[in-house]
């Protein structure tokens, strides 16, 4: 068990941790989250004692850490870091050994070890074990940092955004396989990231640290469910959604620039309009904005005469949508009926926007993985 | 050619052992120094920042004004001319250490110090052997400059190849001074190539090329 009890830091005046107190249960899987300066990091460094504390105290398993020699403390907590830091001037095998090493294991329950963990990562000995580093993808440096931090069998593992610097899919993975990975090994873990996503993927609890303080430790169920503070309502954003995609509707995914012709436009205008946008199908409304329908380039072709107003084309019972309609029903719809999209309608019936399956796609991923990207072209 | 060889080969042979001693024994105890000192000096970077702009404006004092300075106290002895290399010979190397140490990324650091190595060990695993591709070049520099500085030891009778340029300028003797200056210069490319040869087989895998 760890023990944070009144913990403060200061650099100079500003305070970075203040009067902290947590309490880490074995096997805990804790995620630190907050804004950039919330003393997230700090407070993960002040266990293995990189960063020294003011005041207050901290104890493993009833020992308090002040009187443990640091170096011995160090190596008996893993540590995992978002640049990753594995050494380039040695090899996979003496990189994850490091700790084993220092802690002077006879070299056959070293190799033996490193054998062991690889098999653990799904990651070939022959393969990997003589590479060095910089032989390998982001992804697999940071499996062998890993494994480097628990290549001693520390019980508790300390990770500062281990996973920040890689890619959304690769991180993806090594999030499951962390997650995979622990249910083996049950070690407490301390992870700090500032991605809601994570946490809420990864954690058994979440702190959310303000200003050097917790705003609210709780499941991530229970965060979710009740955020104490508007400013963690914030962090979630989008996440709630993702949680209950119910709230969406067809306005959160619809494309905004869509064609529309007056039911008036002659149909060869408006096979000219579609060969330019290469579109196969237009929306067309009356004079007064309001939706009428829609006209595929093949009637038109089979059965339009020349000069005929495009109003003679239209199927009538082209399907829409609402915009407030529930985007799961839109999609159920739009997955059924197998047509290419739907029109949404404003409440006085003109045109809002259109949902494709492509659209429909677009806004999923960027609730689901965020929007750092604008998905909406 | 033949005849050069014949009148002076064991004169050149033995002025070019002697050169080649001042050269391996300066730059030998230079690289101890520099880089024990360099290391130190990592240790305060704040200091350093003063101490190393100081230390190359005393490297720019020309060298024959130092060995004459030198010859007042010390006389006409060997370790006249191993004091002013060595002191020489130690900046560049120096400087490597100080900057290739310094530029070690800091996460690498702090990983190693995560790991639970002292400092240590830190030095000797993580560090040095970091910064031993500047190290090493500032030791091949500093080897290539005193072969060319030992030519001085001549200026106060001290032997080395400078005692066949220094006669041949005097006694306007153009094939003596070009008999000392060919082998200076093999040696220098000689010792070059042997720093890059040991360096290229020191250097693990993961560090070679872009690193």
């Amino acid at each position: 068990m760890i023990v944070y009890e009144n913990v403060t830091k200061k650099y100079g005046d500003v305070t970075v941790v203040d009067n902290l107190s947590l309490t880490i249960d074995d096997g805990e899987f804790l995620v630190l989250i907050g804004p950039s300066g919330c003393g997230k990091t700090t407070t993960l460094k002040m266990l293995n004692r990189l960063i020294k504390y003011d005041e207050g105290n901290i104890y493993i398993d009833d020992s308090n850490i002040k009187e443990i020699n640091p170096v011995e403390l160090r190596r008996n907590i893993g540590y995992v870091i978002q640049q990753i830091g594995l050494f380039p001037n040695m090899t996979i095998e003496q990189n994850i050994s490091v700790v084993p090493s220092l802690l002077k294991w006879s070299k056959e329950k070293q190799h033996k070890r490193v054998r062991e963990l690889l098999e653990i990562a799904d990651l070939s000995y022959e393969e990997n074990a003589h590479k060095y580093p910089r032989e390998l993808s982001g992804g697999q440096q940071q499996r062998i940092g890993v494994l480097r931090a628990i290549a001693a069998g520390p019980p508790v593992v300390l990770m500062d955004e281990p996973f920040g610097a890689l890619d959304p899919i690769t991180r993806d993975i090594l999030q499951d396989e962390l997650k995979a990975l622990n249910k083996k090994l049950h070690k407490t873990i301390i992870f700090v990231t500032h991605d809601m996503g994570e946490a809420v993927k990864m954690a058994d609890r979440i702190v959310f640290m303000n200003e050097g303080k917790v705003l609210q430790a709780a499941s991530p169920e229970e965060m979710l469910e009740n955020p104490a503070h508007p400013m963690i309502s914030r962090f979630m954003g989008k996440l709630s959604y993702s949680r209950s995609g119910n709230d969406l509707i067809c306005a959160d995914v619809m494309r905004l620039k869509v064609l529309t012709v007056p039911e008036t436009k002659k149909t060869l205008e408006c096979i000219e309009l579609m060969k330019q946008r290469e579109i196969d199908s237009v929306i067309v409304v009356d004079k007064n904005n309001k939706y009428k329908g829609r006209a595929n380039i093949e009637d038109i072709m089979e059965h339009g005469k020349p000069g005929e107003p495009i109003i003679k084309m239209v199927k009538l019972d082209t399907p829409s949508v609402m915009v407030n309609t529930n985007a799961k029903d839109a999609f159920d719809h739009l997955i059924a009926t197998n047509i290419d999209y739907l029109a949404v309608l404003n409440r006085d019936k003109t045109v809002a926007g259109i949902i494709t399956k492509t659209s429909m796609t677009k806004s999923l991923a960027s609730v689901v993985w965020g929007d750092d990207n604008d998905y909406n072209d | 050619m033949t005849s050069f060889l014949d009148k002076y080969g064991d004169m050149l042979l033995k002025a070019s052992l002697v050169h080649l001693q001042y050269v391996l024994t300066s730059v030998g105890i230079a690289f101890v120094i520099a880089l024990i000192v360099g290391i130190l000096l990592s240790r305060a970077p704040n200091i350093s920042r003063a101490v190393i702009p100081l230390l190359g404006i005393f490297q720019t004092i020309p060298g024959l004004i130092f060995i004459g300075v030198l010859f007042i106290y010390l006389g006409i002895k060997p370790i006249t001319v191993l004091v002013a290399l060595t002191i020489y010979a130690i900046f560049p190397i120096l400087k490597n250490t100080y900057t290739g140490i310094i530029g070690v990324d800091p996460s690498l650091k702090e990983a190693a110090k995560g790991c639970g190595m002292s400092d240590m060990q830190i030095l000797f695993k993580v560090e040095l052997p970091m910064a031993m591709n500047p190290i090493i070049s500032g030791l091949r520099m500093a080897t290539i400059y005193t072969v060319s500085w030992a030519v001085l030891a001549a200026m106060i009778g001290l032997g080395g190849l400078g005692e066949f340029v220094y006669r041949g300028i005097e006694t306007n003797n153009q094939v003596l001074i070009i008999g000392g200056a060919i082998p200076s210069a093999i040696i220098a490319l000689g010792l070059g190539y042997l720093i890059d040869y040991v360096h290229k087989k020191i250097t693990p895998r993961g560090l070679q090329g872009g690193a």
